[in-house]
């Protein structure tokens, strides 16, 4: 087992690599960006830069002190802020992210399991055929528009929640974004659970089974299941990734100040040591995801020995 | 010479006139048309004929696992009830411990996320009530009756990694676990090469006499046939051909569908010559023709034959044992003497 | 009675014409890209006139506002229209680009096979794994809102799907026999490409990129949504939401049209995408 593990660590280096080494250097081809002479920052920030980042090397070095600095953890200095450094912000920005994103994704991922199990074994019945419009409505229609219709219903006309801002966290600012986050990454699960244990119930093992007299009960948590389950995991991965992009709009359109509202902010100011920062930092949690999804994935599956 | 009574067994499952038909896109198709035929107990019944046939569709209608747009109407009878008017819940008493089915591809019928030990003690754990212990030891037993070797050590192992031959025993040890009254034994050999099905089929034998279980045996294969069944029903376009004793189809059949058959393969105790295929292709289930689904094949047909389905009728035989015990009958327009012409003629003659 | 032989086309055609929803489908979009083309030449007001006398009302028959009007002004349903014309277009050009690569990427991997499929493909895998609004958000900072690097953007994301699928259909065409007889009777190479291995691409094609239109278009909208995509004067569905969702509780017109407009074309894009899946695919036959 640790030796798959081994290789599927060292199977997203490329990747990594490819991402830092490719921003970074667009970033060394900006007219007016970091590493122009021709850039415009206060002295302050110039310091700041030039602590980081190493300047006045050859650009070979000064990439290895770049990645020497983010085996340390270190995402570099803003490139507008000069007393805050890019790790700064981000402490105060990533637990919120972290909130919202890790409760939505939890939320979605089991009511989309139980959901597309139960629109499953309903086939064709009222319940599958809600669920599915629910789930072709969550995955088609834009974040940016569920966002405003939630806003519109529970803010605006129910007044039950606020329309937006953080507030320290408070559980009523919360609820809203959670939501659209949740909605929309369930329309995937939920399909895509449906979908697969139906064909999962159609395969000749099932039909096996049920020539024994086991009672469906059993056929479905025993038999059913596990083999449906993986293409469920096998979505999670590129799931997250999607999810990015909903996470984003979902703190601008909420005012959150998370790492999505930080970055669009930061592009917005030509922060573009801040943006690099942060590609870095959320390309390596993406990875590091879809990295525990296929360790799942193995362990689910029988046939995938290390 | 005494005269030689008919044995009066009550017969274990009973199908009377047995129809499986299937909603489609494009209209019903009549996958069975009015079987009906008798089993008895320790004794083998071969349903034999090509895919399509609608010979799998009997089985999995006597198991309650037609697909969802599936009907059976008629009725089977099994101790005194009838199977297609049970409910689900009572469907699964039968299943599995009195009934059981083998299926026709081992490695697709067996789950391949759970051991096999887990797919065997389940169903002594749900039948027989027994505990994990005891099922596994019974399950053990079993796989060493099918001659899996090192069958303790073997039982924790995932499906794909047994042989074919292999997979298929631990089926069969998997459907007699729970000593089930009736075998509905679903092709069987046909996934495995020569020299295994013929271990299967000694292996069938054996299970047969040591357990006195009667066995469905559905197959394309007049091989198998010959090597196991005690009585043959002869299926085409969802209707019976011609039924009789397994001596009476191999050595006096008179319907020119099961002459076809026969002249089509290859016999060691006949005279050689050149095999004779039977002209035409299988029909199309949702297009059945008017009259007599094998006419438009048929080498013999006179005009009533493609105007009106034959029935099934009694032939006269030579008084014998197994003729009495399974009446012969054919289902032809054409009279039976028009092709008594001798053992494996085929479809030339006329 | 064996049945009458069908070509593969009439029978994808025969079935697409049945699936109502994408013939719906395709009329409405049809319908909207007609409007949006036609519709400001047709309409009293310029995308950018101001109404002096009606500035931030909601929609009315008066002055032909039939959409409303933002606090300038300016007429919603025309700015709708001009709105859709760039989101359309973006639409189209970034689908023309993104399908070009893939079928370039995938077809070139798919035949020449060996470590320069391997190598391709697995930068293919390595794209899957970058969320891609990073670096488009990166792009964009770096690079600037020019209309054409917008484009380019959102292609440069939305190709992998199409090099994925005409890499594997590449590969199984390859291998199949008739292929092989060609060969074997003498069919010059680019014979076989044209006559063989080009029609069964076709279909394949023909469903990504009706996949593809969708993705890309929400994909502009997402970043112009964010502030990230097409600029003033321009303006697109997605600037259009972004700027009515600032007045929404006072004119909640504002983000509702575009919005609608928005998600009724992703819509009837994914469905027409769904029936070409249906109809082409030879797995569902």
């Amino acid at each position: 087992m640790w030796k798959y593990t081994l290789r599927r660590i060292l199977a997203t280096l490329p990747t990594l690599l490819t991402v830092i080494t490719v921003c970074y250097l667009m970033l060394h081809m900006t007219p007016g960006g970091p590493f122009d002479s021709e850039r415009k920052v206060s002295a302050a920030v110039l310091a700041n830069l030039q602590a980081k980042y190493h300047l006045d090397l050859p650009l070979w070095q000064q990439y290895l002190y770049y990645l020497n600095n983010l085996l340390h953890g270190d995402l570099g200095a803003s490139f507008r802020y000069a007393d805050w450094s890019v790790n700064d912000l981000v402490a105060k920005a990533l637990p919120v992210s972290l909130l919202i994103g890790g409760l939505s994704m939890l939320i979605a991922v089991f009511s989309g399991v139980l959901l597309g199990i139960w629109a499953a074994l309903r086939q064709n019945s009222w319940v599958d055929h809600a669920l599915m419009v629910f789930c072709n409505i969550g995955g088609s229609v834009p974040s940016f528009v569920i966002g405003p219709l939630l806003v519109t219903v529970f803010a605006l006309w129910l007044q039950w929640l606020p329309s937006g801002g953080w507030n320290e966290g408070q559980w009523r600012f919360v609820v809203l974004p959670v939501t659209l986050l949740a909605v929309i990454n369930l329309s995937t699960v939920g399909r895509v659970m449906r979908g697969s244990l139906i064909e999962v119930l159609s395969s000749n093992f099932i039909l096996a089974a049920r020539a024994k007299g086991l009672p469906m009960s059993t056929i479905v948590l025993r038999h059913a299941l596990r083999p449906a389950l993986i293409p469920v995991i096998s979505v999670l991965g590129p799931l997250a990734i999607s999810s990015i992009t909903a996470a984003v709009v979902t703190e601008t359109w909420f005012s959150l100040p998370g790492l999505g509202k930080l970055i669009v902010n930061g592009a917005s100011n030509r922060d573009y040591t801040l943006v690099l920062g942060l590609v870095v930092l959320v390309t390596f949690v993406a990875v590091l995801f879809n990295l525990l999804v296929d360790l799942a994935y193995a362990l689910l599956d029988p046939k995938i020995r290390y | 010479m005494s005269a030689i009574q008919p044995t009066q067994n009550a017969a274990l499952l009973q199908v009377q006139n047995l129809q499986v038909q299937f909603a489609t896109n494009d209209g019903p198709v009549y996958a069975v048309n009015g079987l009906s035929f008798a089993l008895h107990q320790g004794e083998t019944l071969g349903i034999v004929g090509e895919s399509g046939s609608g010979k799998s569709q009997t089985a999995l209608a006597i198991m309650g696992l037609l697909a969802r747009n599936g009907r059976a109407t008629g009725s089977i009878d099994y101790q005194g009830r009838n199977l297609l008017a049970l409910s689900e819940r009572q469907l699964n008493t039968v299943r599995g411990s009195q009934i059981a089915m083998a299926f026709q591809d081992p490695m697709t019928a067996l789950n391949p996320y759970l051991t096999v030990e887990r797919q065997m003690t389940e169903t002594l754990q749900l039948h027989k009530g027994m505990d994990r212990k005891a099922a596994r030891a019974s399950a053990i037993r079993m796989l060493d009756a099918v001659k899996i070797p090192a069958a303790a050590s073997r039982i924790g192992m995932y499906p794909h990694e047994f042989s074919g031959g292999m997979r298929q025993r631990v089926m069969l040890a998997m459907a007699l676990l729970c000593e089930p009254a009736i075998l509905l034994a679903d092709e069987p050999t046909t996934a495995l090469d020569v020299t295994v099905q013929a271990q299967v089929l000694a292996l069938l034998r054996e299970l047969q006499k040591d357990m006195g279980i009667a066995i469905l045996l559905i197959t394309h294969d007049l091989g198998v046939i010959a090597g196991l069944c005690d009585q043959v029903l002869v299926m085409y376009g969802g209707r019976v051909m011609e039924q009789g004793s397994v001596a009476h189809i191999f050595h006096q059949a008179s319907h020119p569908y099961t002459r076809g058959l026969l002249g089509a393969i290859a016999r060691i105790d006949g005279p050689g010559g050149p095999l004779v295929p039977i002209a035409g292709s299988p029909p199309q289930m949702g297009q059945l023709p008017a009259g007599c689904p094998f006419a438009p094949r048929c080498a013999w047909t006179d005009g009533l034959c493609d105007a009106q389905v034959p029935g099934l009728q009694d032939i006269a035989v030579v008084p014998s044992e197994p003729a009495l015990r399974y009446p012969a009958k054919r289902a032809c327009h054409r009279p039976a003497a028009l092709l008594h012409l001798g053992p494996s003629a085929g479809g030339a003659h006329g | 009675m064996a049945p009458a032989a069908r070509s593969p086309w009439l029978d994808a055609r025969q079935r697409f014409m049945r699936n109502r929803a994408a013939l719906v489908s395709l009329l409405i979009l049809a319908l909207i890209a007609l409007v949006c083309l036609v519709g400001p030449w047709l309409s009293p007001h310029a995308y950018d006139d101001t109404d002096w006398n009606q500035m931030g009302i909601g929609p009315t028959w008066d002055g032909w506002h039939l959409f409303g009007t933002d606090e300038l002004g300016r007429d919603l349903l025309v700015r709708t229209l001009i709105g859709g014309r760039v989101s359309l277009t973006v639409g189209v050009l970034a689908t023309l680009v993104s399908v070009s690569i893939g079928v370039a990427w995938g077809a070139v991997a798919g035949f020449v096979g060996g470590r320069v499929d391997a190598f391709m493909m697995r930068i293919v895998d390595i794209l899957y794994a970058i969320p891609y609004l990073l670096i488009a958000i990166m792009m964009v900072t770096i690079l600037g809102r020019d209309f054409y690097l917008v484009v380019l953007t959102i292609s440069a994301f939305s190709w992998m799907d199409m090099a994925r699928v005409v890499r594997g259909q590449t590969l199984s065409i390859k291998s199949k026999e008739y292929i092989e007889a060609a060969r074997a009777i003498g069919v010059p190479t680019h014979r076989i490409i044209f006559s063989h291995v080009v029609p069964n691409l076709l279909g394949i094609v023909v469903i990504y990129t009706s996949i593809t239109v969708p993705g890309v278009i929400l994909t502009e909208s997402v970043l112009s949504f964010l502030g990230l995509g097409v600029q003033e004067p321009m303006t697109s569905w997605g600037v259009l939401i972004h700027d009515g969702a600032n007045v929404m509780e006072s004119s909640p017109w504002m983000i509702w049209f575009p919005g609608a407009a928005l998600t009724l074309t992703l819509y009837c894009a994914n469905f027409l995408g769904d029936g070409m899946r249906d109809a082409l695919d030879p797995k569902t036959r």
